[in-house]
């Protein structure tokens, strides 16, 4: 999730032929706020008298304040400025009068310095796994309140209690999409879907006949890590990796061992998607790590592509709509926090961004999410996914002593430059 | 009436200020020294002071007392030397690469071209800088790449093997002319050379015609003119521009990310320590060292007296 759009807008000039789409995610969909003028008068979500509903407003949320200032990745908050098709917002606007202004980020860690630097300016985030932990860690966020949101119930119950949201009995936030960490392979040299992520660590001759190696890419960012901690708590059970975020010394050796090897394999690593699908078009990359996104513009342009979740799993991120401790618009966060769960937003935005809807009734919902939408973006793999969380040195909570998020960042940043 | 008296009370105000040379100069220098002394250093030893902060692994947030621990993690990161060294010997290469190029391109267009020719070349060299230097390095990839445009004309030509052999070779080879350290280095050199190009054709443009047409005359050949007359006068040029390509490709860490296999650059470890692993002691450190490098080289620079050409 880390750098998509940022990288996107890099590569608008170049990529002249999908630049319909790309130009479509990176215009931020600004709507001016008027300034503090409406800000709250009283009424707050969680203390709002019962009855003092709004038009549209569930039981327990007070009117509107006029304004919502929301966090989100470019992309996921669409007001049919850039394709009149895809537009979730100006229906809300219209129904509860809060004006809805969008503030894009491109990486986790961006939107982590903006919502503690933001208080008292920003309502929402929509904040990826790795991001929100230590949002709920550091009192940034609030916990909500579910009764209040109607529609959780209709959320996917798997997503209900997430460990990246829902900590010690509080939800913080709503789930709003999640997808996977796919392998993306070439099909006109793998005749079948590779079984196993040992095609981008292992150096092998594939089914061409040729090495893997100078072929393959990985991931250009510290939490891939757990790519390979995946790979190898099913390759070497006697390493005892439970999860792949949580890794102890030992484990931790083992996987900068392996990721070492892969240094020897890699093409180069990608973060930038636009990137990554010219290398598979024009280096004669075949096999990586990759999102559905690039899958889905590399199928549609004719590429002879395809995608698979190996049997080891996968890894993949999950966002969180997540709500400001100090938000200055509470009711308009709830009113917009229900209305990000309908099913009808949510299925448009799956089809608009290649990820799989939090709410399930979404996969027949939306006109724009066909009725494969839902498999094909990875619905059926969530059992297989282990969801991006940031490392932490408690191993969260489950004892013991793990490697953090900051060793993770040093070390595969030395495992790049060796 | 008012206008007069606002003129010689404007007047008187000149006269006051004039007669006090010490103020004078206070209010010319105070506010860019202000600038300089305030915002510049300011920031600078703030920076450094963060680097004897350290970062709590568990909370990820910066502990605000004195420790020498980021220090030490630094010098035990096994990642750093090989990173600081590869960016130097980058930079140094693209130094060298530019002038090789450059230093014909400014003799001639500041002996020989003239008029309309001249402007063209000029206009050669700066064109480049007014287009976007992201769309040029993705461009870059474009032509380097395996089924590119350079490729391509060297397949024709029936010179496929010598990319071959190009990259078959340690240090500089790869699996593509993009993922190469050859590639990142054609690509750096495009991208700074104006910067070498600019600074040699006015210190060529410096040297009196009398000088050449003295040493010819005392008989020395074109090869003893250029080795004892014009490079030593162009010398601070080729070091200011020099200055330029070195310090440029030091800091750069939007090519790494572009062009070359990933492995990080100075520029691109500091901005993942600050920007992705929130360690801003640790990013503090690391940026000690291209300041150090710099420091040395602006030393050395100076004693060429490359700064008079500036």
């Amino acid at each position: 999730m880390k750098g998509r759009m940022r990288m996107k807008v890099r590569s608008i000039a170049l990529f002249g032929a999908i630049a319909l789409v790309v130009a479509a995610c990176t215009q931020t969909p600004t709507t001016t706020v008027p300034p503090a003028t409406t800000v709250p008068q009283g009424t707050t979500a969680t203390t709002a008298p019962p009855g003092t509903t709004g038009t549209t407003a569930p039981p327990g949320v007070g009117a509107g304040e006029g304004a919502l200032s929301i966090i989100a990745w470019a992309g996921y908050i669409e007001d049919g400025t850039t394709d009149p098709a895809y537009d979730w917002v100006t229906a809300y606007e219209s129904a509860t009068g809060c004006e809805v202004s969008v503030k894009t980020a491109g990486t986790s860690d961006e939107m982590v310095a903006l919502m503690t630097e933001g208080a008292g300016q920003y309502d929402l985030v929509t904040a990826s796994g790795d991001a929100s932990l230590r949002l709920i860690k550091g009192g940034t966020v609030q916990p909500v309140d579910i009764s209040l949101i109607p529609s959780y119930a209709k959320v996917d119950e798997r997503l209900q209690e997430a460990a990246w949201h829902f900590v010690d009995g509080n939800h913080y936030g709503t789930p709003y999409q999640w997808g996977a960490n796919v392998l993306m392979y070439n099909t006109d040299v793998f005749s079948e879907a590779p079984t196993s992520w040992s095609v981008i660590f292992e150096e092998q001759t594939l089914p061409d006949g040729k090495s893997n190696k100078g072929r393959i890419e990985a991931y250009d960012g510290a939490i891939a890590m757990a790519d390979a901690a995946l790979y190898l708590a099913a390759k070497d059970p006697a390493l005892g990796i439970t999860d792949p975020y949580a890794l102890n010394q030992a484990q931790f050796d083992a996987v900068v061992a392996l990721l070492r090897d892969q240094r020897q394999l890699a093409f180069r690593y990608w973060h930038d998607v636009f990137a990554q699908m010219e290398d598979f078009k024009n280096e004669g990359v075949v096999a990586a790590s990759s999102w559905p996104f690039q899958v889905n513009l590399l199928v549609a342009e004719g590429q002879p592509i395809a995608s698979t979740v190996p049997a080891e799993g996968a890894t993949g991120w999950a966002d969180t709509t997540m709500m400001h401790a100090a938000a200055p618009h509470p009711n308009c966060a709830y009113l917009w926090m229900e209305h990000s769960l309908n099913p009808v937003v949510q299925g448009d935005l799956a089809a608009w961004f290649g990820s799989v809807p939090a709410v399930l009734e979404a996969c027949g919902a939306s006109g724009l999410l066909t009725d494969t939408g839902c498999a094909t973006n990875g619905l059926d793999s969530f059992d297989q996914i282990r969801f991006w969380k940031t490392p932490q040195a408690d191993c969260f909570g489950a004892g013991g002593e793990c490697k953090s998020y900051s060793n993770w960042v040093s070390t595969y940043t030395a495992i790049l430059g060796s | 009436m008012t206008a007069v008296t606002k003129r010689s009370a404007l007047t008187r105000l000149s006269t006051f200020v004039a007669r006090r040379r010490w103020l004078k100069t206070t209010l010319l220098l105070g506010p860019p020294l202000l600038w300089l002394v305030v915002v510049y250093l300011g920031s600078l030893f703030s920076l450094m002071a963060q680097s004897f902060f350290q970062l709590d692994d568990f909370t990820g947030i910066v502990e605000r007392t004195f420790s020498l621990d980021t220090w030490k993690r630094f010098f035990d990161n096994p990642g750093n030397v090989p990173t600081a060294v590869r960016t130097l010997l980058m930079a140094t290469a693209v130094t060298l690469g530019s002038l090789g190029i450059a230093f014909p391109l400014a003799y001639y267009v500041a002996r020989y071209a003239r008029g309309r020719i001249k402007t063209l070349l000029v206009l050669g060299v700066l064109i480049p800088l007014w287009s976007s230097y992201l769309v040029r390095v993705y461009a870059w990839k474009t032509i380097l790449s395996n089924e590119g445009a350079v490729n391509w004309v060297l397949d024709h030509l029936g010179l496929g093997a010598v990319v071959d052999f190009l990259l078959g070779l340690p240090f500089i080879g790869g699996n593509s002319l993009s993922t190469s350290e050859l590639g990142q280095f054609a690509v750096f050199t495009y991208v700074w050379l104006p910067y070498m190009v600019l600074p040699i054709i006015s210190a060529i443009e410096k040297i009196p015609r009398s000088l050449l047409e003295a040493s010819s005359d005392l008989g020395a050949h074109s090869p003893t003119t250029f080795r004892k007359v014009v490079w030593p006068l162009a010398i601070p040029g080729v070091v200011a521009g020099s200055i330029f390509t070195f310090s440029l490709t030091l800091g750069d860490y939007i090519i790494p990310q572009i062009i070359g296999d990933s492995s990080p650059f100075i520029g691109l470890s500091i901005y993942l320590f600050q920007g992705v692993a929130g360690d801003l002691p640790q990013a503090a450190a690391f940026s000690f060292v291209p300041m150090a490098i710099m420091a040395v080289y602006l030393t050395l620079a100076r004693r060429t007296g490359a700064f008079e050409n500036l």
